[in-house]
């Protein structure tokens, strides 16, 4: 404070210099994001205190998308969960399909057609590319590159495209079913993902070359929302955000499902456990998947779609309109459900965003007597306070996007 | 095996910004002057669209205008199939009201009059708010009566009460009968004698390949008809 200012401060009788100088204590703001807001994937509010322009505590109000999913599966046959399971990770439906079927399979002990696995593994992979360009597409539009997240959007509405001719529908798939998948791939489809799959990797490699080595995203993300190993591993991470993290964990490799196991791939392991490395992983993983598709195409053979044990899967309709084994075998399964052995079981699949499990506890009816989930983004999300302690309130929304909260699977 | 991500720091010429601006801003004037100068192709399969030099990347669609056809095999808006005489293929067994998650199908099934055996629905109206669009119904219909392959999704309305759908507004689309049909294989006192006999003739034996409908969840609807014939000719049947 120069000296001339203190003269008039002492001759108008102010603050004296001392007072001046100390600092501030100022008061925290409280700012809420969400629960619709423009920024925020799905509906999820964050009331965050502001330490100026820091994250002094930030706390996350969900539910806004609650729906009962665990108690509504009670009440319903075994069958009827899988449109429930349609609406967990609405952008990557058929994994959440699939891992369902596994973990009631597992239960009842049945193996599924050659045919109907592989299936299952390239409904799987295209939807995992769907979900990651969504997120990457997402994560350039928060940053403010609004051309990414359309060409990302081309990309994936190409492979949503192509899941319509498959199932019949572009989001609730609805495509696999106990003991197998509800339908065979169309004359040509196979020929066609292939091409879709060409333009989605030029969209992919475009995308990349905008955003990877841009300074101005490279500045944002590098370093920030980071998390070690020994906290993603202690916070329950799963999925690409703990394999940015350093851990190389995937369940496809580490307890191969479906036809894994025959198929050539690598995971990409990060090194920072930031939002760059979160980003890069789901490069990498794209381009595993393309590899994974190609290979599942050269090697599918023909083959049945289901299981042919009446037990599980509606007799073909031939049988039901002409025979009265066929009816009586169709009548039981609609009316009474799935007679699903009685026990306990844990299924789990590596689903976009990370370990998809669902606890299955059966009486014997034809209902379940309860499912428990473990939602894939569950603890990412919980870990958001704690990643994003003394972090700039700008950081919120790209860290957000990048742990991918899917509303629809965290709220249940 | 597991591989290291490519996480290399920036380097100088990346650090100093402009290159990589200018990079992108190429990348972007590409498609920018391509959208410019060459005029978006109508084609409502995207993926037929020529792509490259000489043509534009426009990838979208004039909505009301220009629409893309659904698949074959698309859920879409339900419908009770006819049979030829123009009533409903459905004899009420209440299956696909069983078989639905979201219990968006109500019935009230009557007895046709002057049949001992048949039924009919006298009331059937799908909520097509509450549907869920799952396909279970189609499925689990043992008459194929119900099917979704109108090609159209629920239509946009601006009262409710429009969107719950009766026999009437649901009984459309091309008739089908199998052989199968009890009411051919027995005289209906139901149906007329001469139209039983344009039934008959008409009905066939079990659905062919372009019936995506009519397939069950797992069974390839080809192979099925395949099949249906190879026993067919077996038995020495037509």
């Amino acid at each position: 404070m120069s000296t001339e200012v203190k003269e008039v401060l002492k001759q108008v009788g102010g603050p004296r210099s001392s007072e001046l100088d100390a600092p501030l204590s100022s008061k925290r703001m409280l700012v809420n994001l969400g629960p619709s807001h423009p920024a925020m994937h799905g509906t999820a509010r964050a009331v965050v205190e502001l330490e100026g322009e820091n994250i002094a505590s930030c706390k996350l109000d969900i539910g806004f998308l609650h729906r009962g999913f665990e108690k509504s599966c009670e009440s319903v046959t075994w069958t009827q969960v899988f449109p429930y399971t349609d609406r967990l990770n609405y952008v990557s439906s058929i994994m959440n399909n699939v891992g369902f079927a596994l973990a009631v399979e597992k239960l009842c002990k049945l193996e599924v057609p050659e045919r109907a696995q592989y299936l299952r593994t390239i409904t799987s992979e295209i939807h995992r590319i769907c979900d990651h360009l969504t997120l990457v597409g997402a994560l350039g539009l928060e940053l403010g590159a609004m051309t990414v997240f359309l060409y990302a959007i081309e990309g994936r509405d190409l492979l949503w495209d192509r899941l319509t001719e498959l199932c019949g529908a572009r989001l609730t798939s609805n495509y696999a079913r106990i003991g197998g998948v509800s339908r065979d791939v169309p004359e040509g489809w196979i020929e066609k993902t292939e091409t879709t799959l060409d333009r989605v990797v030029l969209l992919r490699d475009e995308i990349d070359g905008l955003l990877a080595r841009n300074r101005i995203f490279y500045d944002r993300t590098r370093g920030v929302g980071t998390v070690s190993r020994a906290d993603a591993i202690d916070l329950g991470f799963t999925g690409p955000c703990l394999r940015a993290s350093g851990e190389a964990y995937d369940l496809r490799k580490a307890a191969p499902y479906l036809v894994y196991d025959r198929l050539d791939f690598d995971i990409p392991v990060g090194s920072n456990g930031d939002t760059y490395d979160r980003y890069l992983i789901r490069i990498e993983e794209m381009k595993q998947s393309d590899k994974m598709l190609r290979q599942c195409f050269r090697d599918m053979a023909p083959g049945e779609l289901v299981v042919r044990d009446f037990r599980y899967v509606l007799p073909p309709k031939p049988e039901v309109y002409g025979t009265i084994e066929g009816v009586m075998a169709h009548f039981k399964l609609i009316m009474e459900g799935i007679q699903v052995p009685a026990g306990e079981v844990y299924g789990y699949t590596e689903a976009a965003n990370g370990e998809l499990g669902f606890y299955l506890v059966s009486d014997g009816s034809g209902r379940p007597y309860k499912i428990g989930l473990r939602a894939p983004g569950w603890p990412m999300l919980a870990a958001l306070p704690i990643i994003l302690h003394g972090a700039l309130l700008s950081d919120l929304v790209p860290v957000f996007d990048s742990i991918n909260m899917i509303g629809g699977e965290v709220e249940q | 095996m597991a591989y290291q991500l490519d996480n290399r720091p920036l380097d100088l010429r990346e650090r100093f910004y402009f290159p990589e601006v200018i990079r992108g801003i190429g990348t972007l004037a590409g498609h920018f002057l391509r959208n410019l100068f060459f005029s978006r192709d109508a084609n409502p399969d995207i993926l037929a669209r020529p792509r490259g030099l000489g043509y534009s990347d426009n990838v979208t669609l004039q909505y009301p205008e220009e629409k893309a056809p659904y698949p074959p095999g698309y859920r879409g808006l339900h419908r009770l199939v006819p049979r030829e005489d123009g009533s409903p293929r459905c004899v009420a067994c209440y299956m696909c009201a069983t078989a639905c998650p979201a219990q968006c199908i109500y019935i009230e099934a009557a007895e046709v009059p002057g049949d001992p055996i048949e039924k009919y629905p006298a009331k059937f109206v799908i909520d097509e708010l509450r549907c869920v669009v799952c396909g279970f119904c189609v499925e689990a219909c043992p008459k194929d009566a119900i099917r979704m392959d109108t090609g159209e999704h629920a239509p946009p309305s601006l009262e409710r009460v429009h969107q719950l759908l009766d026999e009437k507004a649901l009984l459309r689309g091309p008739a089908v009968s199998y052989l199968s049909d009890p009411w051919l294989r027995r005289p209906a006192p139901s149906i007329p004698a001469e139209a039983l006999a344009a039934m008959t003739a008409s009905a066939r034996p079990y659905p062919d390949a372009s019936d995506e409908y009519a397939q069950t969840p797992g069974f390839s609807v080809k192979a099925l008809a395949a099949e249906a014939r190879e026993r067919a000719e077996r038995a020495g049947t037509p």
